[in-house]
């Protein structure tokens, strides 16, 4: 019987042996950061240990005068004998699964993953251990994306319609993760102007080595004529905004998952909607645990009920566990 | 079907209606000609019958997806469209074809009587061959039930704007009878098939909503008043020795009241009366519930005919020995009508809708107080000189609706909406209180803004006691003022009685669930409303 390495408590997944905590939702000593949407880190911790990636996202969101530890990808340290190391979630850029290894139970806590290459963030790495912690945004069969070439060229497609129509084409997408995505994907078509918290994080990701496609950052001064024939990336809250809707011609498209279904798609009242998506899909979901060879899985946030259900009905014991992720989802782009 | 297909994606992307009017014109100029009168025929809610039953699907595309039930039926809740849910848990499709809508239609009816197992071969390998949106769209013209934010109005202008006709031609011409199988585009929209077909109505001119004071209408003397019914809105047409008898959704429902059909014999030929139909005894309008005994029954009993005796409330004349009569004014068409309604032989049955006198606009909305003492819904106000126009025409005909009925209640359930809603808890059921016990009276889905909505959901999934499927028992917390048209008396309902249109009105942040009504109070509306229609105008 091996003991439980880590623990689901009412601050967030706790690491007993390591005394640390990964992504908690109330301040504590030591937070182990596994990527830099707001609903995986909050502000008040101590300190935080992260991805060398997720450093510069942070100091940006949470305040300049943290205490930040780095790590690139694969390198272990040792936390009160526990040995810990980041390994490539494929989410957003800089994005971490943590693996914690002692006295030979291994266990990875993944934070929020993709399978397929993005084309720009580190391309997630299966990692065999005892004990998986995993996600589930997208875990219902209704949930298979199209590779993302075929998404992109629906995108350009888009944008090239509108374009003869003299509308400006806006995409809505959330800023650390599916926008630079987007800038990668949409390379070479056009000029790419990016709303500011867009912009900020890219000069973060610039500075830290990351190659990134030139974009313009909007200021007030920019000529609403000269985004007519480019892309506009905004963050999802300002689709409605007074400031969209003031552009000439102005039609959204909205980048998401979601809108896989229909109901996602006119929920949202967007003009156009792209299932492209930073979390995995359900084949991700079942490749990526198989690949594990866990014994165990705890499925925390998404459609956790379901998804943990079948797992254990195809023979892979799995629990739902309640945690915050995946609710702040929405908010993330209040900066 | 792939530009069907297309057609239906822009029409789901758009919420501009010129949009979709532009993406439906451009869809009848490029689409095979052969496809066109399906499409209209769908559209119109022309639905052939069907030739594979929902379980069947379900069944079928559960087999070929390789999950179980129970995760077939969670992702339906989300996703909260059958077809959808086929068309996104399948498997990719193996080899694609491309045929015409026409021929997937002509193929699917074939099915018709045959045996499951042609059946089944035939929709596996079509599933297996469509991409995920033209599945849904096979899937949907299994169904026959499309709704895709299309009126037919909609339709009707994309047709006469890609065709060049008149708004009201098409309107005749597709609300006529008609199979697409059997007649070409051209003909149609040309209208060729309308003259020999005695049956066709006028569309409807429809009234929006007064949200302004009276007042701004103008001078009095200028406009007619008349009760707004609360039944269902009918079209007479007597032509050529032949009755029949039209509802409002474009339905022929002669059969379902016969009290009518001696008006075949009583009405000239080439004459159109507009007006309600009621259920009416000893002269008095009856509640909506009563009526609603009568409605969609293929078989009526003596009892019913004698607790729900059906009437005309008549207000309005479109065609007359023959001729259309829409371009003369309301005031000639009224006394025109009178004429017509009291040369009838049977009294009573067909009843000329009152006018309502008054002189000025405080005087009116006074005997408006008194609508639902009559068991009308308010008042209708018609401009005496306006002409009668094809659906709705902002400014001739308003209708001046009395407020709804009101109770407070708690939410004590909720379940993820369907279609746009499916992601969020938006559909609620609400009680009221029963002593110490809480009594299920309504579900409601509409009536809150999209943050409200959001607000709703993040307290159902923290406050969630139970659940059942995708229903969550709630913790009885949050009151909601319903909004309703009407009560009546159910057996099936555990409070004894339904309430009719019920929406929620707002959301009663400033009260606790210790202040809702109980269900004392909706009893004794109810045997308000009953007396009501036994006692007519009798105040309480």
């Amino acid at each position: 019987m091996h003991m439980a390495l880590i623990q689901f408590t009412s601050k967030g997944i706790y690491c007993t042996q390591g005394d640390f905590y990964i992504d908690p939702w109330k301040p504590v000593k030591l937070a182990v950061t596994t990527h830099g949407h707001a609903d995986h880190v909050k502000w008040g911790n101590q300190a935080y240990l992260c991805h060398e990636l997720t450093k510069s996202i942070l100091l940006q969101r949470l305040g300049a005068d943290l205490q930040i530890q780095t790590l690139p990808y694969r390198q272990q340290i040792d936390i009160n004998g526990v040995k810990l190391s980041f390994f490539p979630a494929g989410h957003v850029i800089g994005s971490a699964q943590v693996r914690l290894e002692y006295k030979g139970e291994i266990c990875v806590v993944s934070g929020d993953y993709k399978v397929e290459y993005d084309g720009i963030s580190t391309p997630f790495e299966p990692v065999k251990c005892h004990t998986f912690v995993s996600e589930s945004t997208f875990g219902l069969p209704i949930y298979k994306w199209q590779p993302q070439q075929i998404i992109f060229d629906q995108i350009k497609d888009w944008i090239s319609a509108n374009r003869d129509e003299n509308k400006t084409s806006v995409l809505a997408a959330y800023s650390l993760g599916k926008a630079q995505r987007l800038i990668k994907g949409l390379e070479g078509y056009g000029e790419i102007y990016v709303h500011q918290s867009i912009a900020n994080l890219n000069e973060g990701f610039i500075h830290a080595g990351i190659n990134l496609p030139d974009t313009i950052r909007i200021t007030p001064e920019t000529k609403k004529e000269d985004l007519q024939r480019g892309v506009v990336i905004v963050p999802p809250a300002l689709t409605e905004s007074r400031w969209t809707k003031s552009l000439l011609h102005a039609v959204t498209g909205i980048c998401s998952g979601w809108m896989q279904v229909r109901a996602g798609r006119r929920w949202r009242s967007a003009d156009a909607g792209f299932a492209l998506s930073d979390h995995a899909d359900w084949p991700g979901l079942l490749s990526a645990i198989k690949a594990t060879t866990a014994e165990r899985v705890f499925v925390t946030h998404g459609y956790s009920a379901v998804f943990s259900r079948y797992l254990n009905e195809i023979g892979i014991s799995a629990e739902e566990v309640k945690t915050q992720y995946g609710q702040e989802e929405e908010k993330e782009e209040v900066l | 079907m792939k530009r069907f297909s297309q057609l239906i994606q822009q029409l789901e992307t758009s919420n501009k209606t010129n949009d979709k009017i532009a993406a439906l014109v451009s869809y009848f100029n490029e689409a095979d000609d052969v496809d066109k009168p399906y499409v209209i025929a769908m559209f119109t809610g022309k639905r052939p019958k069907r030739p594979v039953s929902t379980a069947l699907l379900k069944e079928w595309a559960i087999e070929k997806s390789g999950i179980p039930d129970w995760l077939f039926s969670e992702s339906y809740h989300n996703v909260g469209d059958l077809s959808e849910t086929i068309s996104l848990i399948l498997p990719p499709p193996k080899h694609l074809v491309n045929r015409k809508l026409q021929e997937w239609i002509s193929d699917l009816a074939s099915l018709q009587g045959k045996e499951d197992v042609f059946k089944k071969t035939f929709i596996l390998s079509a599933w297996d061959s469509l991409e995920t949106q033209e599945r849904f769209i096979f899937n949907k013209l299994i169904s026959g039930n499309f709704r895709i934010g299309v009126s037919s109005k909609m339709l009707v202008n994309a047709l006469a704007k890609q065709s060049d006709t008149e708004n009201s031609k098409i309107m005749h011409s597709i609300m006529g009878k008609w199979e697409p199988s059997q007649i070409t585009y051209q003909d149609l929209i040309g209208g060729a098939h309308v003259n020999t077909d005695n049956s066709w109505p006028y569309p409807f001119c429809l009234a929006y909503a007064l949200e302004v004071e009276p007042e701004s209408l103008g001078a009095p003397k200028e406009w007619q008043a008349e009760w707004k019914w609360d039944g269902i809105r009918g079209q007479i047409v007597k032509r050529n020795g032949e009755l029949f008898i039209w509802s409002r959704g474009e339905e022929l429902v002669t059969e379902q009241f016969p009290e009518l059909h001696f008006l075949k014999k009583e009405l000239e030929d080439g004459t159109v009366l507009d007006g309600e139909i009621l259920s009416i005894k000893e002269g008095k309008v009856q509640a909506f519930s009563i009526l609603q005994q009568r409605l969609n029954r293929k078989i009526i009993n003596k009892a019913q005919l004698n607790e729900a005796p059906i009437g005309f409330f008549t207000y309005d004349l479109l065609e007359y020995k023959g001729e259309d009569k829409r371009s003369d004014v309301l005031s000639v068409r009224r006394k025109q009508l009178e004429k017509i309604v009291d040369n009838l032989q049977t009294k009573n049955v067909v009843i000329l809708s009152p006018i309502v006198k008054f002189d000025n606009w405080l005087q009116l909305a006074k005997a408006r107080e008194d609508s639902r003492d009559l068991n009308s819904e308010g008042l209708m106000l018609k401009k005496a000189d306006s002409l009668y126009h094809s659906g709705r025409k902002r400014g001739d005909w308003w209708k001046w609706k009395i407020d709804p009925y009101t109770v407070d209640t708690v939410m004590i359930y909720a379940q993820k909406g369907s279609g746009r809603r499916a992601n969020f808890f938006t559909d609620y059921t609400f009680a009221v209180r029963e002593g110490d016990q809480l009594i299920t009276i309504a579900k409601a889905y509409s009536g809150l803004t999209d943050k409200e909505i959001k607000e709703v959901d993040a307290f159902v999934k923290k406050n969630a006691i139970e659940k059942f499927g995708p229903v969550r028992t709630v913790k009885p917390e949050l009151v909601f003022e319903i909004a309703f048209e009407g009560i009546a008396e159910s057996k099936r309902h555990k409070a004894g009685l339904a309430l009719r249109f019920p929406r929620i009105a707002r959301w009663r942040r400033d009260k606790t669930a210790d202040e809702i009504n109980t269900l004392d109070d909706l009893k004794q509306l109810l045997l308000l409303t009953l007396n009501t229609s036994i006692h007519g105008t009798q105040q309480e």
